[in-house]
């Protein structure tokens, strides 16, 4: 079988390049220039799907995004892409697609039996039943599950890329129709910046493979010189098979542009698709319209078919949905298939058209080609077999167009293109925010009052007079310019030939055969909602619009109900007895079509770029050291330094005792780092911290922890003063841009008359800790010009020198409990640093340590991590750190701390816990009671913060929350592990070693 | 008499093709006067009204709703389902509502759907972990399922997921609460809609608030779009428009209102069986029963009322999926929506008294107040009934952000949904 | 994505500033002078309101300096831009 369906000539594909393609497994052919479902349709292929509920077999309907049956699986492996409409997949070479639902096959498919028991599935079944016995949900579930989805997804990473670009424009022009083209070449021409952006793979839009003519000329050619001429304006960007899917707050629209899906072999590394982030002064919209089908009996069977798809297969794709056809309308719009059927050799069997009286331009010319015309008759039964539509029954329709009075006889034809007339497609104005009206006249929703700067144009504002549309288009782009201060220059429109249509008749539902009243009438083809379904939700009480989509499903499918919505409405409105305009519509929100994740994610994802990775200037020689590495916020710290057969603990547990006997190294360069410069910084400084600044003097450096205004400590560290007006302070490695920025926000706002300022240096410095009691010795022998004798530098001072020929300020702060030195040089110098003092410590056995033996070192000493062992909850005094919270100044948070709860005794409190047998390890996490209940809830009376086995020590230790944990001092509690052992732990003061601090003030 | 939802009525109607179904719920003109009206006819107002009428005899109840019932953020969320919860007051409030989600379709003789798939939470880094068991360890405690699962764990349950260690962040481990899972939830709000009228409770839809008529400090009706409503007894659950409500009576909470965004993908087949949460990444999803992937992240950082948000997050939070999931790349984003979130200083509800006599309010639920629904309509209708809060919601008064006794589930919940 | 215009570097996207709430809510000056109701109201209480709101941005991927903003809730339109430290403009009908 090679395209019967195929014309010999005509339309827009290329003959000279065929291309082989696999449906279902059968090997087709097609042309450049088909979609998926003309090369579908010039084989022959009529049934493609089975419907979502009833399993019916279905057919092509539509030609573009309303396309709601031709839903395939399209392509292999980890190229494959679930849920493509086959009217927007573009043919190529070698494609593969699948029809997803129906087994065994799509023709012979065994759940078609949901259609005879159909009485017992009408909207909303599931809410009346499924709940016998209980427990039983789940297995129905899993039954509905596997019924459920158009797709799969694929099983491994994606081979392909995306990016995203950021523009700007003056005008956007949705949709290179006619309108479209003509409002960009006005505003072209203007000078205007312009993005013309169209979902289809050619310029055009409804002309295209049309033979109206525009200007003199066939309507392909104009479409030619237009494109032609507007792409010469350099401040012009044309997009094709770009859609704008989303329109957001201050004129921010989003377009997905589709570049490699239609080629067979794409460029390597050429992105597959590109989002387009555009800022645009102003829009026009020129969006089109679709056209809606007629609800009537059986109007889902494969060959009825949109009336305008049908002249689209015939004019643009050269393909025949069927050699003997029907037409079926309210309007005039569809009696162009009568010509386009008979220019393609098709035989038009009548056009059946439920209006009354016989005046008709449109009628008579389809009249005089011999096409009998059924003015005031509808169908009223679709009769099919194996392949679709082989018949239809039409009868005279009462004047009310509430039933059939007469019956006609049947015809017999192979398609019925159907026509309910026209839904503008305002859906980008929606999303903008304005409220499309329903406009009784046209039967159609219309934009409605423009809350941003937008305005629609041609058939999308519900103009469907195409010369109409080229001057309304002028006129549109022309008031978009002047908005943006462009005198929009004079541009002529083409004329076209003049045609009066008569007005449609809107009727919603159309009467069926009385032998057959129970046909389904489809509404919503991909959710399989009829015309019973609304009438019942409504019945049921679900009046609401948005309450019978949510009833019914319908519009919820993957093409958002663009078929469907609009005659649901009006469903509704009848079984309501309003109007239209009185029901509205539901919400129309992005996408306008699917768009895909990784096009949205751009390249923001994976290892290496979905967040910046920081790395401190030492992570090379780390890495060279076999460190394994934690995340803390962006940063990779070394987490400890493994040596061949050690694991974490052993590797921890030699770092610590290294460090504690004779000088461990630490790459502190993480901490933030804010220079504070200023006639007030002290001032800054006092207000922030809890303790008071003003008696700190130069070269000396003090502990500081701020709160949030509500009392809880936000963050901890060390600040220094540099000179009189210079300090540095030292944040947490996560919390150091929050500080940062909180540091700001008072300057700026509440306290503008403190003369401050503010400068990160985090990334400025590399910092070189080095603790323990070799640490003099080994500094000694690499610096010039400190003194680094006790006297000369005592614990919590600072001095500035050489350390290694490196400038370098030295810090004696300690974090470890010993004596310890922060070393800072510049960041550029700092890997050259680490390397001396690695080098200059060999003969003390200096041992790299990592933040895990950071944690156990401190955690000896009982000094808290912000983060860890608080937690948004604690306050100074819950910590035990009363003795910095000064009692005479304000600062920030003081004021909470007094409050009735905060002030309240027996709160959670810090305290040390050893375990009741030394070697075991107390999970960070764990929950403390008071004692073993095997009743729930039990109460708890705290949890473990830290927890670590010292080595040091020989003994676990742990610093925990406990409720009124200080006066606990000696006492026991419990630990229940989620294994299921219980812990006993005994409660001690938080400070484990060297309490009286000798060690790190030697 | 109503008839019952059941597999027979389904035949028994299809006999009658349907035709013959009775309302869901009536649709009254509302009276000029009741004992309690409740202010917001979303599933937490519903269930108010339903429990007041089940559990308590006040008289006659009627639910106000300024548009359609259901059509805030019961209708916009994504339905997840859990009460792993850190802090005893929380985890008490939403394991009492995820008992009655249990037994909920049968209560309420309409299928909500709830599906126990089980909700896991990642954790990413150590501290991530530190947290994942404290909240565990809390949860077994307090009675509430709870397990702590390795990646191994993580990747046998989820097979599309990306557990390895060159992941940007590593995933960890995980806690699990298997009964957690989701549910349906328009069905929510029709469900309890269906029973409480079945109860008398007049459900009055296009009825919007203007006004809260208080005499001596104490309020006497409600100024509606539909007419004077006299009322002593207010109960307000109007999440998204709290401040506005409050306005109304001359009150400022601590809230603030913002967008929340979520979004679906085209359907799929069956390929993730678990709820998947996230924070570190700001990233949670789960697969529909229609087989869409719905996905959500965290809310946008300014206030807003218009259901809508920037598009910033959408990108950030589909990064962090597909990070995640790497094999959804190719997935296609059908759909986006937003809602309105009450957001408090501490992640957790105010659910009590205010300073004015016989207005109540219940609000505050941020971003997760869905799990909430008959939980949180069970202790509302007792704090109503009784004028005083029910065990499980003292703790969730207006007093604490005077006292300082805030329930702090930022550190737990981050993302809370 | 909102545009947002900085009063200093002029209209960047929404990505490259932060939100501080609510403008114009001042620190106590002698907070201990406060009641636990009157501290409470200050940390934690606010207008909310759906229309327009005075509030902060930062322009943080900018030149780092807070601005206020008068800004529709509902539409996210914003009609005005002031200092830190200046008058409000009036609050005019919508």
């Amino acid at each position: 079988m090679s395209q019967r369906w195929r014309l010999a000539t005509g339309g827009c594909i290329n003959r000279s390049r065929p291309l082989r393609f696999v449906f279902n497994g059968r090997v087709l052919t097609g042309y450049e220039g088909d979609t998926l479902a003309s090369a579908l349709i010039a084989n022959g292929i009529r049934t493609v799907a089975r419907s979502f509920k009833y399993h019916r077999p279905r057919g092509i309907v539509g030609v573009g995004a309303e396309e709601p049956n031709a839903i395939f699986q399209v392509g292999e492996g980890r190229k494959t892409v679930p849920g493509l409409r086959a009217t927007q997949v573009e043919l190529y070479e070698g494609l593969t697609a699948y029809s997803v639902n129906g087994w065994p096959s799509v023709e012979f498919d065994i759940y078609a039996i949901n259609d005879l028991i159909g009485g017992l599935l009408p909207a909303g079944f599931y809410y009346k039943t499924f709940m016998w016995p209980r427990s039983f949900w789940k297995r129905y579930e899993h039954r509905i599950r596997q019924m459920a989805g158009l797709g799969r997804a694929p099983d491994a990473s994606d081979p392909d890329t995306y990016d995203k670009r950021n523009i700007h424009c003056d005008v956007l022009v949705v949709g290179a129709g006619p309108s479209g083209l003509m409002a960009a070449l006005t505003a072209a021409r203007s000078g205007a910046r312009v993005i013309v952006a169209d979902e289809q793979s050619e310029f055009g839009g409804g002309l295209l493979g049309t033979g109206i003519e525009i200007g003199g000329m066939e309507a392909g050619k104009w479409v030619q010189k237009m494109v032609e001429a507007l792409e010469k304006w350099p401040e012009v960007m044309m997009l094709s098979r770009s859609t704008v899917t989303g329109y957001h707050d201050h004129n921010f629209l989003v377009i997905n542009e589709r570049r490699t899906d239609h080629l067979s072999n794409p460029v390597p590394l050429m992105s597959r698709e590109r989002m387009w982030r555009v800022r645009a002064k102003q829009v026009v919209l020129a969006t089109g319209a679709i056209e809606r089908p007629l609800v009537f009996a059986d109007n889902d069977r494969p060959g009825v078919m949109l009336a305008s798809a049908v002249s689209v297969y015939m004019q643009r794709y050269a393909v025949l949905p069927g050699r003997s056809l029907v037409i079926f309308t309210n309007n005039d719009s569809a009696y162009r298939v009568v010509h386009d059927a008979i220019n393609a050799g098709a035989v038009v069997k009548g056009v059946v058209d439920l209006r009354e009286g016989a005046a008709s331009e449109a009628a008579d010319a389809a009249r005089r080609v011999g096409v009998p015309v059924y003015r005031g008759h509808v169908v009223t039964a679709v009769k099919s077999g194996f392949g679709g539509v082989n018949r239809i029954n039409i009868g005279r329709l009462s004047a009310d167009g509430r039933s059939v009075v007469a019956h006609k006889g049947s015809i017999e034809c192979d398609v019925l293109a159907m026509s309910g007339g026209w839904n503008p497609t305002v859906h980008l104005h929606a999303q903008s925010g304005g409220r499309p009206v329903f406009d009784e006249a046209k039967a159609c929703f219309l934009p409605g009052f423009s809350v941003q700067a937008e305005r629609s144009t041609g058939a999308c504002a519900g103009e469907f007079d195409l010369s109409l549309c080229l001057v309304g288009a002028v006129e549109a782009a022309s008031e978009a310019l002047r908005q943006v201060g462009i005198d929009p220059v004079t541009v002529d429109t083409p004329g076209t030939a003049q045609h009066t249509e008569a007005p449609l008749r809107a009727l919603w539902s159309i009467p069926g055969d009385r032998a057959m009243p129970r046909g389904k009438k489809f509404v919503d083809y991909q959710n399989d909602t009829t015309e019973a379904d609304i009438r019942l939700a409504a019945r049921e009480g679900y009046r609401s619009i948005e309450h019978v989509k949510r009833y019914t499903a319908l519009g919820f499918g993957t093409d958002q109900g663009k078929l469907g919505n609009v005659n649901g409405m009006a469903i509704l409105a009848d079984a309501l007895g309003q109007s239209p305009s009185a029901i509205g519509t539901t919400t129309y929100r992005p996408n306008y079509t699917p768009v895909t994740f990784g096009a949205i994610a751009g390249r923001a994802v994976g290892e290496v770029l979905f967040d910046p990775i920081r790395r401190t200037p030492m992570h090379e020689w780390h890495v060279e050291n076999g460190a394994a590495f934690e995340d803390v916020g962006q940063w990779k710290r070394p987490w400890y330094y493994p040596l061949p057969g050690e694991d974490r603990e052993k590797a921890v547990s030699r770092e610590c005792l290294a460090t504690r006997h004779s000088v461990g190294i630490l790459d502190a360069s993480t901490l933030g780092k804010i220079e504070i410069t200023g006639r007030d910084a002290a001032e800054l400084l006092d207000r922030i911290y809890t303790n008071a600044w003003k008696s700190l003097s130069v070269g000396r450096c003090r502990y500081g922890l701020m709160l949030g205004e509500d009392g809880m400590v936000m963050d901890d560290g060390v600040t220094s003063r540099l000179s009189e007006h210079r300090y540095l302070m030292t944040t947490t490695t996560g919390g150091a841009a929050h500080v940062l920025n909180w540091l700001e926000r008072w300057l700026q706002t509440e306290w503008p008359e403190l003369k401050v300022f503010l400068t990160s240096v985090t990334d400025r410095w590399a910092v070189t800790s080095i603790a323990g009691p070799k640490s003099r010795e080994l500094l000694e022998s690499l610096s010039e010009g400190i003194d680094c004798s006790p006297e000369a530098m005592p614990f919590m001072s600072f001095c500035e020198g050489r350390v290694a020929g490196i400038a370098a300020r030295v810090f004696r702060i300690s974090f470890s409990g010993e004596v310890a030195y922060e070393i800072n040089v510049s960041a550029d110098q700092g890997l050259l640093l680490w390397r001396a003092v690695m080098e200059a410590g060999k003969p003390f056995g200096i041992t790299p340590y990592g933040t895990d033996a950071m944690h156990v070192l401190r955690a000896e000493k009982g000094y808290v991590i912000v983060g860890q062992d608080t937690d948004g909850s604690v306050t100074p005094i819950d910590l035990g750190m009363d003795w910095i919270v000064s009692k005479k100044k304000d600062f920030i948070g003081k004021r909470s701390l007094f409050r009735a709860d905060t002030a309240r005794d027996n709160r959670k409190q810090l305290v040390g816990l050893k375990t009741e047998d030394s070697t075991v390890v107390l999970p960070e996490g764990a929950q403390l009671v008071n004692g073993f209940s095997s009743s729930r809830p039990v109460p708890m009376v705290g949890h473990v913060t830290s927890s670590y086995f010292s080595a040091t020590l020989e003994h676990s230790i742990a610093l925990a929350l406990i409720k009124g944990g200080r006066a606990r001092l000696g006492g026991s509690v419990y630990a229940p592990l989620l294994d299921g052992r219980l812990i006993k732990a005994t409660i001690t003061e938080p400070v484990f070693y060297d309490s009286d601090n000798v060690r790190q003030r030697g | 008499m109503t008839k019952r939802y059941s597999i027979f009525s389904l035949a028994r109607n299809a006999l009658s093709h349907h035709e013959n179904w009775q309302e869901a719920w009536r649709s009254p003109q509302p009276q000029p006067e009741y004992d309690v009206v409740i202010v917001g006819g979303g599933g937490h107002g519903l269930a108010s009204a339903y429990y007041l009428a089940r559990n308590f005899d006040v008289g006659r109840i009627a639910v106000v709703e300024k548009g359609w019932i259901g059509g805030g953020n019961t209708g916009r969320n994504t339905t997840i389902v859990r009460s792993n919860y850190l802090w005893d007051e929380a985890a008490h409030l939403y394991e009492k509502s995820l008992q009655l989600w249990e037994g909920l379709s049968q209560e309420l003789n309409y299928n909500v759907m709830f599906s126990q798939r089980g909700v896991m939470n990642l954790g990413h880094t150590l501290q991530d972990m530190r947290d994942i068991v404290r909240r565990s360890s809390a949860n077994r405690l307090n009675g509430i399922d709870s397990e702590v699962l390795t990646p191994m764990d993580i990747k046998r349950r989820v097979p599309v997921i990306d557990v390895g260690p060159s992941a940007r962040y590593p995933i960890l481990g995980a806690s699990f609460q298997p009964r957690g899972g989701v549910a349906r939830h328009d069905a929510v709000a029709w469900g309890f809609a269906r029973a409480a009228d079945q109860l008398g409770v007049d459900i009055i839809q296009n009825c919007e608030v203007t006004g809260i008529r208080q005499v001596d400090g104490a309020v006497t009706a409600l100024e509606t779009s539909r007419g004077l409503i006299r009322t002593t007894k207010v109960g307000v659950v109007a999440a998204g428009h709290s401040s506005v409500m409050a306005a109304m009576a001359g009150l400022r909470l601590p809230i603030e209102s913002h967008p929340l965004q979520a979004l679906v993908s085209e359907p799929l087949k069956p390929v993730l069986d678990t709820v998947i949460m996230s924070n570190a990444v700001h990233g949670y999803i789960s697969q529909s029963d229609k087989g869409e992937l719905v996905v959500g992240a965290g809310i946008d950082a300014y206030t807003g009322y218009g259901q809508r948000g920037s598009y910033g997050i959408i990108e950030g939070n589909i990064a962090a999926i597909v990070t995640l999931f790497p094999s959804f790349s190719r997935v296609r984003m059908l759909r986006q929506w937003g809602g309105i979130v009450d957001v408090c200083p501490d992640a957790c509800p105010i659910i009590g008294k205010t300073p004015v006599r016989g207005l109540y309010f219940n609000c505050g639920w941020g971003t997760g107040g869905f799990k909430a629904t008959p939980g949180s309509g069970w202790v509302f209708a007792h704090t109503l009934a009784r004028d005083e809060p029910h065990v499980l919601n003292a703790a969730f008064s207006l007093e604490r952000f005077y006292t300082g006794a805030l329930i702090d589930e930022h550190g737990a919940a981050g993302v809370a949904h | 994505m909102l545009q947002i215009e900085c009063p200093w570097c002029g209209a960047c996207d929404q990505s490259e500033f932060s939100y501080g709430g609510e403008a114009h809510i001042a620190r106590p000056k002698t907070p201990a002078d406060l009641s636990d109701q009157e501290w409470g109201d200050y940390l934690f209480n606010r207008e909310n309101p759906k229309g327009w709101h005075r509030e902060q941005w930062c322009h943080t991927a900018g030149c780092r300096r807070w601005f206020n903003a008068v800004r529709d809730t509902v539409t996210s339109r914003i009609k005005a831009y002031y200092q830190m430290g200046a008058v409000p403009p009036e609050e005019d009908g919508r």
